[in-house]
């Protein structure tokens, strides 16, 4: 029984104006489910992500080529060239296959550095969040401390003091991830933590941990994965950005930043043949930036940044 | 007010500090002995020991960190090991050569940026709105040193109207004609400001056009150009901390474009000590590059408790 009905039977006339109708209310999921499928533009991003991935996923299924087999005889070969319909490279190497193969280490270099900082940092920033006091000074201190360097230049410190390949790229995005995804968990943590229901489940006997896992991930999560998801397009950017300083990953490693590094000499020979691979990199983080906005307006997160 | 600078200053030592220890933490996990980076490998084991002796090598971690720190303090940014020269001079000519980028570029991106956000923000919903909003993610999505090298084979290679690469002047820019080496990089460098600029600008125009002074703005009669005033100042502060915060990325991340158009900026400093592994170069671009990013985002701090007293807290 609700105040409602309670109204309705003390006031019988007007007991059908008052009477709550029976409609399902829609839950949370289920509602951004709804947005987002009526979001052409994030739908269409999300589309032509999820061909990329696939195709790279796929690229020993899909290439043509050997991604490192290449050929004096086939060199610089324009697009639509015959059997290697988007060229060849500097080394006769096809670029199709190439760019497939690509997309592997690039998606990687995105993608797993953010993931990792979202589980380090959002722990660190939750924790700081939740807690508090002495705990929340050291870790936010720090914080600040790594936060007091541009990004890209941390990144590049870090890469270039540990030299270059995979493992460092992916170490040095980490940490350059980290700090951004502790300030966001901490702030947010530390408004959900203020909430009547969070204190009243305290006050009913839930430990910190059980608090955390019950009351506080529940409403904190959110906003920090859209977060996260708006940093993976930096991240890309980034990978792909060290690599064709020469810092990233190491020839002959097919991946879009060493290529188009590897390219940019071939300009002045064939402009678009040179611009595929940055091509690449662009529309990706384009497709990640769209489903970062679709999904923080779908699930109405306001990130202060 | 002048509190706030106070403690806002003094807030930014320990930071300063940690950056310090960072900066000499990381250089001290490069791989190999940085003797072996200045010696060939067939030196005799005494010129070895004295070259230890001589850079302080052989003394315990932290006598090192607090001898560094106070050389640095004073200015003295030692000897780069590849070419000899202070470290201190190379360093500063190349800092003005990449604020001769980044202030221009800046100044382009903020106002790009704070025009379509705002644009944007007053046609909600509308094709203008999208248009702008279209602009911005552009902007921000696109791998600028990708972008930089579409722009020299349309411009340079092309068209054949700017040079591809290079600094076609000393200092500042004497005449248009030498200026022109300036515009690509400029461009390519204010793209990922506009965007970021003209996406906060858009948000936090948005959240004061819903609050309620403006509803009584427009009730006491004042036409959209007077409003507008009223709103950007309430906007101010978020975007002043985003353009900070840009400013400082620009000095410290225009590495890419440096390289792509071979400018003898901070960031080329940067790359070519990392190649040569010049180990005394690359500690000081990192700290002093981090020192003008801390600046910065104080400045910031405090103009934007210059403009809202609420943050004077």
């Amino acid at each position: 029984m609700n105040a409602l009905h309670d109204v309705a039977t003390e006031f019988p006339p007007q007991a059908d104006l008052v009477r709550p109708r029976e409609v399902e209310s829609p839950g949370y999921w289920r509602q951004v489910r709804n947005r987002l499928s009526r979001d052409p533009v994030t739908i269409g991003a999300g589309t032509v992500l999820a061909l990329i991935v696939l195709s790279a996923l796929l690229a020993p299924l899909l290439a043509p080529y050997d991604p490192y087999q290449g050929s004096i005889m086939t060199r610089m070969k324009p697009v639509g060239f015959e059997g290697h319909p988007l060229g060849t490279d500097e080394t006769g190497r096809d670029m199709l296959s190439r760019l497939l193969y690509g997309g592997r280490v690039s998606l990687l270099a995105g993608v797993a550095p953010v993931a990792a900082a979202l589980a380090i940092g959002g722990t660190l920033g939750v924790v700081a969040g939740f807690f508090g006091g002495l705990v929340n000074t050291l870790i936010m201190r720090v914080t600040d401390v790594f936060y007091a360097f541009p990004s890209i230049l941390l990144a590049i410190a870090i890469c270039g003091l540990l030299g270059a390949g995979l493992v460092n790229t992916l170490i040095s995005l980490t940490l350059v991830f980290i700090p951004p995804i502790i300030r966001i968990s901490e702030s947010v943590t530390t408004q959900v933590r203020a909430y009547d229901f969070v204190e009243a489940a305290r006050a009913s006997g839930a430990r910190p941990m059980q608090l955390i896992r019950h009351q506080v991930l529940a409403n904190v999560l959110g906003p920090i994965l859209v977060y996260a998801t708006s940093l993976v397009s930096l991240s890309i950017i980034l990978a792909a950005g060290l690599s064709f300083l020469g810092l990233g990953v190491t020839p002959p490693t097919a991946e879009w930043g060493l290529m188009l590094n590897a390219l940019r000499q071939a300009i002045y020979i064939d402009p678009v043949l040179a611009a595929l691979p940055g091509a690449m990199i662009f529309v990706t983080s384009m497709c990640f930036n769209l489903i970062s906005d679709g999904l923080r307006g779908a699930m109405d997160v306001r990130i202060r940044t | 007010m002048l509190t706030f600078v106070a403690r806002r200053l003094l807030h930014a030592i320990p930071i300063l500090l940690g950056v310090s220890m960072l900066v000499f933490g990381l250089v001290q996990m490069i791989p190999g002995n940085p003797i072996d980076l200045l010696l060939p490998p067939e030196a005799p084991p005494e010129l070895i020991a004295q070259m230890t002796a001589a850079y302080g090598f052989d003394k315990p971690l932290h006598i090192q960190y607090f001898s560094w720190l106070g050389r640095t303090l004073q200015g003295d940014l030692g000897y780069s090991i590849f070419t000899g020269a202070p470290v201190a001079r190379e360093l500063m000519s190349a800092l003005g050569n990449t604020f001769v980028l980044a202030v221009p570029a800046a100044l382009l991106g903020f106002a790009l940026g704070v025009g379509l956000g705002a644009l944007a923000a007053f046609h909600q919903g509308t094709w203008i709105d999208k248009a702008a909003s279209a602009f911005a993610i552009t902007g921000v999505s696109l791998p600028h040193y990708w972008f930089a090298i579409v722009l020299v084979v349309i411009f340079s290679v092309t068209l054949n109207w700017l040079p591809a690469q290079g600094m076609g002047f000393e200092g500042l820019p004497g005449s248009f004609a030498e200026a022109r080496s300036l515009v690509l990089p400029v461009v390519t460098l204010s793209l990922i400001p506009m965007g970021v600029v003209a996406r906060v600008v858009r948000a936090t125009v948005l959240e004061v056009l819903n609050q309620e002074f403006v509803a009584t703005l427009r009730a006491k009669g004042l036409i959209d150009r007077e409003v507008l005033l009223h709103v950007l100042k309430n906007a101010a502060p978020a975007a002043l901390a985003v353009m900070g915060l840009q400013f400082g990325y620009l000095l410290g991340g225009s590495i890419l474009v440096e390289t792509v158009f071979n400018w003898p900026g901070s960031g080329n400093l940067l790359n070519l000590a990392i190649f040569r592994r010049d180990v005394p170069v690359m500690q000081a671009t990192i700290v002093v590059l981090a020192f003008f990013f801390v600046l910065v985002n104080l400045l910031v701090d405090i103009a934007q408790a210059a403009i809202d007293p609420r943050i004077r807290r």
